[in-house]
């Protein structure tokens, strides 16, 4: 080996501080468009579980509402012959996102489960995620918000409420996984079970359109879903790696 | 060298400058106190509002969470480049005209650069943590992310702030000296601190010549990789139309042309108002003219790459975000800086436009007008058209943007009038290499240059 192969070896060997090569975890996620009606009830409990402001209606009419989960609707055809495709979008926890490169005070960061994270504290909202991230899923908060009487008290306390000038996005729920992993832990597992961890818009989706679960494990139903015919991944032509496969809707008429 | 016609005298330089640094007229303190007032109103309240109330002060929304604030930022690292960079690359091709503007445009340089450094602080969500993109030592064991384009930035700003900071001092100590040696009283004991005890010696004067020539050649390469820096805050991103290669360059030439449109605006003031009118003459329109029509060509160049490339990518999301910048909601903007930026110039091709001074002022007011258009436009219609329809916006500036903006005008003018009364705006030992030497040797001919 030359002296120029060993500096590269060792190079490679330390060049990626802060990323895991193998992931603990690997938490993904399947929406199939086919059982997807754009009920909105995901949009509704993410609102819940995850403490989103309520940004009122002037906000709301500038364009700055936080929703974690969205709907996002298409239109296609004229009247009277339209169609209406609808398709959640949330942060697709990429395994190469942009917005991570990005931050200066790495404040968003890839976590041992492979989940895109945000870190509140260490915000200082330069806002460029927001920017890098072609999915348009980070939400900045304009203001500090409030929660009326009673709305404060539904306040979920194992999620923080974040302050003025704070990026934020979809955690896939990390404080359940957080939960669920202690469970294990606690029950003497070294792994948590395949189900046993849903992010709410998975728990509430009425007619079962979203899968949850962890893609190193070849077994579970997330892994099953993934390898569907239909699957395939929002902007996949930008190499973002994301971690929400989405199962394309059938057409009656081709 | 050209021998000024008028016959100056080297005591006329001394007491122009000096009298311009000692002698202030009631119109100085009503400049003064006009730019601070506004300065105050204008910037510094609309962004203790912001302070307490949240960016949402600002109009930003939700695709497009980059506003004006971004681009002044940019506008002013753009109006910064011409000072300290041209200064340089004449002073290494020995452009003998360089000599009686360069000390006003190295300010320019620096308050730009303080002025740009202020608009991140307004730009960002909790400024009060900023210093957490510096790397310091801290109990956190936290470091910043040296991967983003955004620490490259913080970087190369506080170098080239600190460099041409060094070259605009080093320059002046002969000129602290020779202001020392005619005031008395506090001034006296200023200069003499400032002039770090300068005394005029062979060795002294060639020291500062290898020292100054050596800063020269170092700030060039800077000042270059600075706003190629400030374009990868944009060119990293995946978002279409702000992923160009072309945009280091771009942004080098846009920075290079509105700062020395930025001299021109700069050297008018200055000759109308000071009274410098025999050290800023039409040689230097003519001249800073000439590279304003060679910057709007080079600037034309790219804009057209800029559009071609966007055009044959035949990527959706590329011809859609070009297509809307050309005929969309913003195209009065666009098609206003096509005009500013690379149609009026052309009129640089007439040595009649170059050399009278209204008109110039007019066009490089106009220019920086549209430079300050492409800036804005880069932010805004990049970001309200990204890849997904569905988060399609649209952006519009607050009043409480707008007025900061103009406050950034005013608090560049109050630095600039603090810093004509401090530090000798025109370069008297350089302006008196260029004239021819007199017959009789005075006492101070010292000065002439040993290089």
């Amino acid at each position: 080996m030359s002296f120029l192969d060993r500096i590269t070896e060792g190079w490679r060997k330390n060049r990626k501080p802060g990323y895991y090569e193998d992931f603990d975890y690997h938490w993904a996620m399947t929406i199939d468009l086919d059982q997807c009606s754009g009920c909105g009830a995901c949009v509704t409990a993410c609102q819940a579980e995850n403490n989103l402001p309520i940004v009122g209606e002037d906000a709301f009419t500038k364009g700055r509402e936080i929703k974690w989960l969205r709907i996002e609707h298409y239109w296609e055809g004229e009247y009277p012959d339209v169609k209406l495709n609808v398709i959640p979008m949330m942060c697709q926890h990429c395994d190469s996102a942009p917005c991570e490169t990005v931050c200066p005070v790495s404040a968003t960061y890839h976590n041992q489960d492979g989940l895109n994270t945000q870190i509140y504290n260490r915000c200082i909202g330069t806002r460029s995620c927001a920017v890098y991230c072609p999915y348009e899923v980070r939400y900045f908060n304009y203001n500090d918000h409030t929660w009326e009487s009673p709305l404060d008290q539904q306040l979920n306390p194992d999620v923080s409420v974040r302050e003025k000038g704070v990026m934020e996005k979809c955690t896939f729920c990390i404080q359940r996984i957080r939960q669920a992993k202690d469970n294990a832990k606690d029950d003497g597992r070294r792994r948590v079970r395949d189900g046993e961890v849903q992010p709410a818009c998975v728990q509430t989706c009425p007619s079962k359109a979203m899968v949850f679960g962890d893609r190193n494990d070849p077994q579970s139903q997330v892994s099953q879903s993934l390898n569907d015919p239909r699957s395939y991944k929002v902007l996949d032509e930008l190499n973002t790696n994301s971690s929400v496969v989405y199962l394309k809707k059938v057409e009656a008429e081709g | 060298m050209h021998g000024e016609p008028n016959q100056l005298k080297y005591t006329d330089i001394h007491n122009d400058v000096v009298r311009s640094i000692v002698e202030t007229g009631p119109n100085y303190y009503i400049a003064l106190v006009t730019a601070f007032a506004l300065t105050l109103i204008c910037f510094f309240f609309p962004w203790f509002y912001q302070l307490y109330y949240g960016i949402g002060a600002a109009g930003m929304n939700h695709p497009s969470v980059w506003g004006t604030y971004l681009a002044s930022f940019i506008f002013w690292i753009g109006l910064s480049h011409s000072g300290t960079l041209l200064s340089c690359v004449l002073h290494i091709t020995n452009s003998s005209w360089r000599k009686a503007m360069y000390r006003s445009a190295e300010a320019m340089t620096l308050f730009s650069l303080v002025v740009a450094a202020i608009m991140v602080m307004v730009h960002v969500g909790r400024p009060w943590f900023i210093h957490w993109a510096a790397p310091y030592p801290n109990q956190m064991e936290m470091w910043p992310n040296f991967r983003s384009p955004l620490l490259f930035d913080v970087m190369a700003i506080t170098t080239y702030l600190t460099g041409s900071t060094i070259f605009i001092y080093m320059g002046s100590i002969p000129d602290f000296a020779a202001v020392r040696d005619r005031t008395r009283g506090w001034r006296n004991t200023m200069y003499s601190l400032m002039s770090l005890g300068w005394r005029g010696t062979d060795t002294e004067w060639h020291r500062l010549h290898w020292a100054y020539t050596f800063l020269a050649v170092l700030i060039i390469p800077l000042a270059v990789s600075v706003h190629s820096i400030v374009s990868w805050d944009f060119a990293m991103s995946i978002v279409p139309a702000l992923h160009q290669t072309i945009f280091a360059p771009y942004f080098v030439v846009g920075a290079i042309y509105s700062g020395t449109a930025g001299i021109v605006t700069v050297m008018f003031v200055l000759r109308k108002f000071m009274d410098f009118g025999q050290y800023i003459t039409e040689l230097h329109f003519d001249n800073l003219g000439k590279l304003l029509l060679v910057l709007s060509l080079l600037w034309t160049y790219i804009n057209v790459v800029e559009v071609f490339t966007g055009f044959y990518s035949g990527a959706s999301g590329e011809t859609e975000a070009l297509n809307y910048r050309l005929f969309g909601f913003y195209a009065p903007l666009y098609w206003e800086m096509i005009t500013f930026c690379a149609i009026a110039p052309l009129l640089c091709a007439f040595k009649s436009f170059r050399t009278s001074f209204v008109p110039m002022l007019v066009l490089s007011i106009a220019i920086n007008i549209g430079m300050y258009t492409e800036r804005f436009l880069i932010v805004a219609t990049s970001l309200s058209r990204q890849y997904l329809p569905d988060a399609w916006g649209l952006y519009v500036p607050s009043a409480v943007e707008i007025s900061i903006l103009l406050g950034t005008f005013a608090l560049f003018t109050t630095l600039f009038l603090l810093f004509v009364k401090v530090f000798p705006s025109v370069s008297m030992y350089e302006v008196k290499e260029t004239m021819e030497s007199p017959k009789k040797s005075p006492p101070a001919a010292s000065e002439g240059s040993p290089a």
